[in-house]
């Protein structure tokens, strides 16, 4: 057993003294000589075909070096492989595809050939010598459209007869994904209690701070290319650009330097990766490209979008009989989010015992951007309708939500538990996580309050959500720990972390498991050329499965560092133990040798031969399975009737993201994740207007919470680690996101009960609430017999 | 394009930036963020937006916070900016970057360098504020990673910092303030158990 100093501990994060000085590297901050700027010249229409595009103009400009439209790309770049541009959702690389899954593989090339699908799509580059130069170039390039019939509603879009996308997917579906379980039909029929709504979960964008970012240059070392990008997975980026531009891998190196944020829009590379790696390629000069804040609300993934029609089936005691759920996900105009609707499917039954089910799913093409990958990825969606459909079913019912919740729970497991809907949770305990936040949050109390409140006609609600998601995606993660010969310790993986802060926690690992002095410890991500392979940070992975990996090549270091020692002290290896960062002889305090007396000999030559030379070690972890977090929140808020104002007055979570290795991040982790989904519970919405313009297109217009928004978050945990990986952690990124959008939403239903309301789309926004209330209760929701 | 100032046109510019004076001649439209990030190499100053909504690009100029993303370089002219390069003074970090490291009160780093400097300047103004006058204060700067709360429990701890009280513990409090009106919920906030 190793003595623990560091993990569990609150520890300052090693990432920031580089970034509270403003001395860190974005790709924005490169600099290099002879560096060219790119503009992308984008399409205003939805759908379009392009009859020709002059460039003498731009061309005439000064500073432009080039413009270069679909066509020219084409010739020395191939289109985006339809494993990336699948595989940008990329926490598909294990999903088990059932019978159904993407349907089709439409080819997009990184500059329209052709057609254009979505406003905001790239049709030109412009290659100019300063940022100005190719912003005033790209007002010049003039392009000629003919318009086409569009659509951007999903369910229109399924319809015979609507405006086609692609030859290949009939009524626009590109995936689907069912899963029917039971005796659906019985268990409706002649069912006490049904309750049914059609549920909107909004398309969102991500907004990290940082937008998209590309800079390229040729590499004089490898006759190739260098690309830094803002990405979440640089060595997915790296393949991709490769293949398109078919050069060896060998001969790309994909650098993710410090990443302002990513919340899954930065998986996958992009058309720009491929564009501004083709020109610095081909015209022999870096090259580089900074979305603004309004590309990025075009042309940046966006996420969730999804509707769904729920109906679930209980007896009069709030006991489930079946869950329907009929969902239908806006893929947008190419496939970047083609598994979202599968994920949702995989998670429909939440924490419950759900007897019989029909998840069916629809994926479909319209003529707006893609929608992919955003924090928690299809499990916020599922989360969010089970927990609105116990809420309804209780609300049917005469219930307490809390009720019917513990009601329909799965009991306590350990050791794997398959739902209804083909999933195989690892290990959970709902119970303990909703016992433990009624208890902090005095439930009872609330009540209470509530009434005396209402009888003052004060409206409070008080929402719950108990959650289960999907954390830690393979299909394998790496790691090389390398004790260097002076016992400074550099650590790699092919994690790339942007803000969640694993060179603390990796260092943390490496201090406590083979007493490497924290402080010194360098963990290096993100670079192709020294790091391991890799699937990059996402889906809640970076611990679980990174972590997993380091722990793998932490105890090869810590065995091989306990036969040097035994030899060195002439002891039997079962006998050297370490204690206080010294490897000793059990039970002879005060003696032994430290990791640095230790390198010294391993590098040194005085072992005998069957001593291996150096202390290194690199290896992989392939997980056998997901882990499932957990977790209940609980939300109070005020409704002010008169303008339909909602302000959130409490928060407290209760999460189980198993074992715990850096209390202080967690927190952080969590604070963020329940910033937005709150988000979307209160304010955020992408929307399009008829003719498929973007109406949401700027900061002004999209609304990220600002600090008024919270109160403190009241941050709580309850343990059950995972047997799936040494740490027993299983992944925190996601999962106050996926459990504050229900809870919110059920708190402002709550308060809208005197009103009739049982369900109401968010983002509950005042004009949105207010209406609701005018209208007396125009429920969307209907309680049946 | 027609515009009133031909583009070529330059215009002689001296900006003191973080005490350094510097002389240039700039184009009547180039932002004071491009002029400290691309001809002054100080790259600490973010931009991560086009509307003026993000913070990120917040530095001091003539002692007053601005988006510099919203000033020209020749507004700027004879005047003196202090940007996050400036911040620390001989290696010694100023209280507010004290404590966001202190406090977790960055993720990403991304917005970090405009908050660290919009909350410098709330201090300046307001020495001890109350936790409902810091996340007012925030209102031109956006996070995505952080949720604001440990950006809240940074300035508070900057503030009691500068005020002489001091503040120990990294995070792990609860930090002080005011119970919001939760309906007049007198129920005591139950904090952090991590």
């Amino acid at each position: 057993m190793v003595l623990s100093r560091y993990v569990g501990a609150e520890v300052r994060r090693k990432e920031d003294p580089r970034l509270i000085t403003g001395t860190s590297m974005y790709v924005d901050d490169l600099r290099l000589p002879g560096m060219a700027h790119v503009g992308i010249v984008r399409s205003p229409y939805p759908h379009a075909r392009i009859t020709g595009i002059d460039k003498s103009a731009a061309l005439a400009m000064p500073g432009v070096l080039a413009v270069i439209d679909g066509e020219d790309l084409a010739e020395f770049c191939g289109p985006l492989e339809a494993g990336n541009a699948e595989g940008g959702s990329g926490e598909q690389a294990d999903y088990e595809h059932l019978e159904q899954g993407a349907l089709g593989t439409p080819q997009v090339w990184p500059l329209a050939r052709g057609v254009v699908r979505y406003v905001g799509e790239a049709v030109a580059a412009v290659v100019a010598e300063s940022r100005y130069q190719a912003e005033d170039a790209i007002e010049e390039v003039v392009v000629d459209y003919d318009e086409l019939p569009n659509v951007t509603s999903p369910e229109e879009a399924m319809a015979d007869g609507a405006p086609r996308l692609y030859e290949a997917n009939p009524n626009n579906v590109g995936a689907r994904w069912d899963r029917i379980v039971g005796d659906v039909g019985a268990a409706f029929t002649g069912a006490p209690v049904v309750a049914r709504a059609r549920i909107r979960s909004q398309r969102l964008s991500g907004v990290p701070m940082e937008t998209r970012a590309v800079a390229a240059a040729p590499d004089p070392l490898n006759q190739g290319l260098t690309v830094w990008t803002s990405t979440q997975a640089p060595h997915w980026n790296r393949n991709s650009i490769a293949e398109a531009l078919g050069l060896p891998t060998t001969r790309v190196r994909c650098i993710a330097p410090e990443v302002g944020g990513g919340f899954g829009v930065k998986i996958g590379a992009y058309q720009e990766d491929f564009i501004v790696s083709a020109i610095a390629y081909r015209m022999q000069r870096p090259a580089k490209w900074i979305e603004t804040r309004s590309e990025s609300f075009l042309a940046t993934h966006h996420g969730r979008d999804q509707w769904a029609d729920v109906e679930i089936a209980g007896e009069a005691d709030g006991t489930i009989r079946g869950l329907k759920m009929r969902v239908v996900q806006d893929l947008g105009s190419h496939p970047k989010g083609t598994d979202l609707a599968e994920l949702t499917g995989r998670m429909s039954c939440g924490c419950y015992e759900v007897p019989a089910l029909e998840f069916k799913s629809y994926g479909v093409y319209t003529n707006t951007m893609a929608v992919g990958a955003y924090r928690g990825a299809g499990r916020p969606e599922a989360a969010y309708y089970v927990e609105r459909a116990i809420d309804l079913l209780a609300d049917a019912a005469g219930l307490d939500p809390v009720e019917v919740r513990r009601k329909n729970f799965i009991a306590p497991f350990a050791a794997g538990h398959v739902t209804t809907a083909g999933e195989k949770y690892d290990t959970g305990d709902y119970d303990k996580a909703l016992s433990r936040a009624l208890e902090l949050v005095d439930y009872a109390g609330l009540r209470r309050r509530q009434a005396e409140l209402r009888a003052q006609g004060r409206y409070l609600g008080i929402g719950l959500a108990s959650y289960v998601e999907i954390c830690g995606f393979g299909p394998y993660e790496s790691a090389t720990v390398r004790v260097e010969p002076n016992g400074d310790v550099t650590l790699y993986s092919g994690i790339s972390p942007h803000g969640q802060g694993q060179e603390t926690t990796f260092a943390q690992l490496a201090a406590d498991h083979i007493g490497a002095d924290f402080e010194k410890v360098i963990f290096n991500h993100g670079d192709t050329l020294n790091t391991p392979q890799g699937n990059g940070t996402m889906g809640s992975r970076g611990l679980a499965v990174g972590g997993g990996a380091l722990m793998i090549s932490l105890n090869k270091i810590q065995n091989r560092a306990k036969q040097i020692a035994a030899h060195l002290l002439e002891a039997a290896v079962e006998d050297i133990e370490l204690g206080d960062g010294r490897y000793r002889v059990r039970g002879v305090p005060g003696e032994g040798m430290s990791l640095a007396e230790i390198a010294d000999a391993s590098y040194g030559g005085d072992l005998p031969q069957e001593f291996e030379a150096g202390l290194e070690s690199t290896d992989y972890f392939r997980p056998e399975d997901e882990t499932f977090p957990f977790g209940t929140h609980v939300a109070v808020v005020e409704v002010f009737p008169d303008t339909g104002e909602v302000k959130l007055n409490r928060y407290l979570s209760v999460d189980d993201c198993g074992v715990i290795i850096s209390p202080l991040l967690v927190r952080g982790q969590v604070h963020g994740g329940l910033a937005q989904g709150i988000g979307q519970a209160l304010f955020e919405e992408i929307t399009y207007g008829e003719n498929g313009e973007l109406l949401s297109g700027t900061l002004n217009d999209y609304a990220i919470p600002r600090a008024w928004a919270f109160p403190p978050f009241e941050t709580h945990h309850t343990e059950t680690p995972t047997y799936l990986n040494l740490l027993g952690a299983k992944g925190i990124g996601e999962a106050a996101t996926i459990g504050s959008t229900p809870a919110t939403a059920n708190a402002v239903i709550d308060a809208l009960e005197p009103w009739g309301i049982t369900h109401l789309d968010v983002p509950m926004t005042a004009e949105k609430v207010w209406r609701a209330i005018q209208e007396g209760g125009g429920t969307q929701a209907a309680a049946a017999d | 394009m027609a515009t009133a100032v031909p583009m070529a046109t330059r215009i002689p510019v001296r900006i003191s930036v973080n005490g350094t004076e510097y002389a240039a001649e700039v184009e009547p439209r180039l932002l004071l963020v491009h002029f400290l990030r691309d001809n002054l190499g100080l790259t600490g100053t973010h931009v991560g937006c086009d509307t003026s909504q993000c913070g990120a690009c917040v530095v001091y100029l003539d002692g007053k916070s601005v988006k510099s993303c919203t000033v020209l370089t020749v507004q700027a002219d004879g005047g003196e900016v202090q940007t996050i390069e400036g911040l620390a003074k001989d290696g010694v970090y100023d209280p507010v970057q004290q404590g966001f490291w202190e406090m977790h009160g960055l993720q990403c780093g991304y917005c970090t360098p405009g908050m660290i400097m919009s909350a410098h300047s709330l201090l300046q103004r307001t020495p001890n504020p109350s936790e409902e006058e810091i996340r007012h204060a925030l209102e031109g700067n956006l996070c995505r990673c952080t949720g604001y709360q440990n950006i809240v429990k940074a300035i508070q701890y900057a503030a009691n910092q500068m005020s002489g009280a001091g503040v120990s513990g990294n995070g792990s409090g609860a930090g002080t303030h005011n119970p919001q009106d939760v309906g007049d919920w007198k129920g005591e906030l139950a904090g952090e158990s991590t």
